[in-house]
């Protein structure tokens, strides 16, 4: 379970150029299930992921993961949190080019230590379960959109996470792929994935996955659907 | 133990892997950090193999030389002076020696001609140096032909080559036996070139030659302080040239370092976001940039030292040679003998590895230190 009790993010505190992403945000969200931030672009949907995954620190408020307090949490524990607990998948995909889809997919448990052997084994079952193994070998940058998109969930699954946290993972796919995409989402819910998306696409928050769809503007909850 | 590897080995393979992602750039800044390291290299190889040189010249060398002046001149000397040199309270040894310079036509060369203090060859052989026997193509068993100061010709067979502890002072050197020095140049019988002297105690290495100045007013008395200080002389001024090159080479470091320690692009800082983003911690990155920086460093060090050596021992340093060894007009050439001390190698390493590494690491820790969800926007 995650909470988060009037959690505030200013950048720029101070300056002429002050910017107030997420303004009081008190909200629980519950484990296993799928939640969908949906909202105009600059409500503060990708923000607010960003503060749940541990990716940036809130100005004031808190959070608590399994309750646990992680808001004072020193960066490495954050490293840590975020290596064991998350799996990100970002709207431009962000893969690494110039390397393979398969080193792309091992990259997120290389300070692990796992034997190189047992992990490529695991990273090439991640993308047989995507059908992308043909793949494995071909540098990103050669990649279609649905292809890189399929790399960077399995990029996300390979340390294991119990939380994915998606970014308007659909934005740049086809209605056709989106759905695809959401299929391979329906499949790690059923796997018991909390699943944390930030979309304003029809595909995502009208899906059945959704369990709650959460309204933000201007950085505030303006409501909630189950 | 085993995970800690592990983790080296990833991260070396992600770290080799983005250097061949980026292989125009690296390749370019691998070739111009060689070309330093080379230029630094060579500079000190050079000066060490010249001191070294130096020191095996003057290891061996007598305390005092006594040379006969004549008219500012430099003369003969009797051989009867040996006894009377001896006899002064201090000396311990005098012993005459014969050598001159030959002038060889053939091929426009100068060799010294000495008669070795022991061992040297019998009447009608010769033992000569690496440089002659390159120019002459002349090995053992063949025969050399000199042409004495009345005009006769001698043969003299060469018996061995000289080995190469050092070759500045052995390269032109053709170690002939008393007989035939006397028969070449025409050197009276009781008369030597000049004698060397040994003292019991180099602190009375001045009274000695005092005495010798007072008892012999028409001869100079050479001491040894004195050769170093021309060796020092010769050699030093070398190494002001070479001090050039060495400021010119640390500027290219500092320039080279500087250039990295200015800033990422904006890919690199992209990528050092998304790993973050994926779980790895600020000490993942700068590993990663650590043995990227060793990587690249390194490299350029191992092939800027290997190009370093074959520059200096086997070309004898051509690069440099017409400026800074000054033999280069002499004939035969001489090559400075192969020798590198580990000190050195150590000193090149914290110069081109340390701070080409450091320069990498900083402005990735500046990078990586930042939150990572700048990728996510």
């Amino acid at each position: 379970m995650i909470e988060l009790v009037n959690v505030r993010k200013v950048f720029n505190a101070g300056q002429p150029n002050e910017f107030v992403a997420i303004d009081g945000v008190s909200l629980v969200i519950d484990a296993e299930r799928t939640t969908v931030f949906r909202g105009p672009s600059g409500s503060g949907k990708t923000t607010l992921l960003s503060l749940i995954g541990c990716m940036a620190r809130p100005t004031s408020g808190r959070i608590r993961l399994y309750d646990r307090e992680i808001t004072s949490l020193p960066e490495r524990f954050l490293t840590g949190i975020r290596q064991k607990t998350f799996g990100f998948i970002f709207q431009q995909c962000n893969l690494i080019k110039g390397i393979t889809a398969l080193e792309n997919v091992m990259l997120p448990a290389y300070p692990s230590g796992e034997k190189h052997a047992s992990l490529k084994n695991r990273a090439m079952d991640l993308l047989d379960t995507f059908k992308i193994l043909r793949k494995a070998q071909s540098k990103v940058e050669w990649l279609s959109g649905g292809e890189a998109q399929r790399v960077a969930i399995a990029r996300a699954l390979i340390n294991n996470p119990s939380m994915i946290i998606a970014d308007e993972p659909t934005a740049n796919l086809d209605t056709k792929l989106s759905r695809e995409f959401m299929e391979i989402m329906g499949r790690l819910k059923s796997e018991r994935k909390t699943i944390l998306f930030a979309s304003h696409d029809p595909i995502v928050y009208e899906s059945d996955l959704a369990d709650l769809v959460v309204d933000l503007r201007d950085g505030r909850v303006e409501g909630s659907v189950p | 133990m085993e995970k800690w590897i592990e983790r080296q080995k990833h991260i070396i393979d992600f770290t080799l892997s983005s250097l061949l992602r980026r292989k125009g750039r690296n390749a370019a800044l691998i070739l111009v950090y060689t070309l330093v390291v080379f230029m630094l290299a060579s500079v000190v190889f050079f000066v060490q193999a010249i001191k070294r040189e130096a020191s095996v010249i003057l290891k061996d060398s007598p305390d005092m030389i006594i040379q006969r002046m004549s008219a500012g001149r430099h003369e003969l000397i009797p051989v009867s002076y040996l006894d009377q040199i001896l006899s002064i309270r201090g000396v311990s040894a005098v012993r005459t020696r014969l050598w001159g310079y030959y002038y060889d036509p053939v091929v426009g060369a100068n060799y010294t001609l000495m008669v070795a203090e022991d061992s040297g060859p019998a009447a009608g052989s010769i033992i000569i140096g690496q440089g002659v026997s390159r120019t002459r193509l002349a090995q053992e068993g063949d025969t050399l032909e000199f042409r004495s100061h009345d005009g006769a010709i001698i043969d003299l067979g060469v018996k061995s080559t000289i080995s190469r502890e050092s070759e500045l002072v052995s390269s032109d050197l053709i170690l002939v036996s008393e007989q035939d020095f006397r028969r070449i140049f025409g050197t009276p019988a009781g008369f030597a070139t000049d004698l060397a002297v040994r003292v019991k105690n180099p602190r009375e290495l001045s009274t000695v030659a005092l005495k010798i100045s007072e008892r012999f007013p028409d001869t100079r008395q050479i001491l040894r302080d004195e050769i170093l200080r021309t060796y020092d002389a010769v050699f030093s001024w070398r190494g002001g040239m070479m001090l050039v090159i060495l400021c010119g080479s640390l500027l290219a470091f500092i320039i080279l370092a500087w250039d990295k320690a200015s800033g990422l692009s904006s890919e690199e800082r992209r990528e050092i976001g998304i790993l973050k983003a994926i779980g790895w911690e600020t000490s993942d990155v700068l590993l990663m940039k650590f043995w990227e920086g060793i990587a690249i460093s390194l490299s350029s060090l191992l092939a800027g030292v290997i190009l370093a050596y074959a520059h200096v021992f086997f070309t004898s340093a051509a690069l440099f040679e017409a400026a800074l060894k000054g033999w280069s007009v002499l004939y035969p050439t001489f090559r400075v003998t192969p020798f590198i001390d580990l000190s050195q190698l150590v000193i090149l390493f914290f110069l081109a590895v340390v701070p080409y590494t450091v320069a990498t690491i900083i402005p990735s820790w500046r990078a990586a230190t930042v939150d990572p969800d700048s990728v996510m926007r």
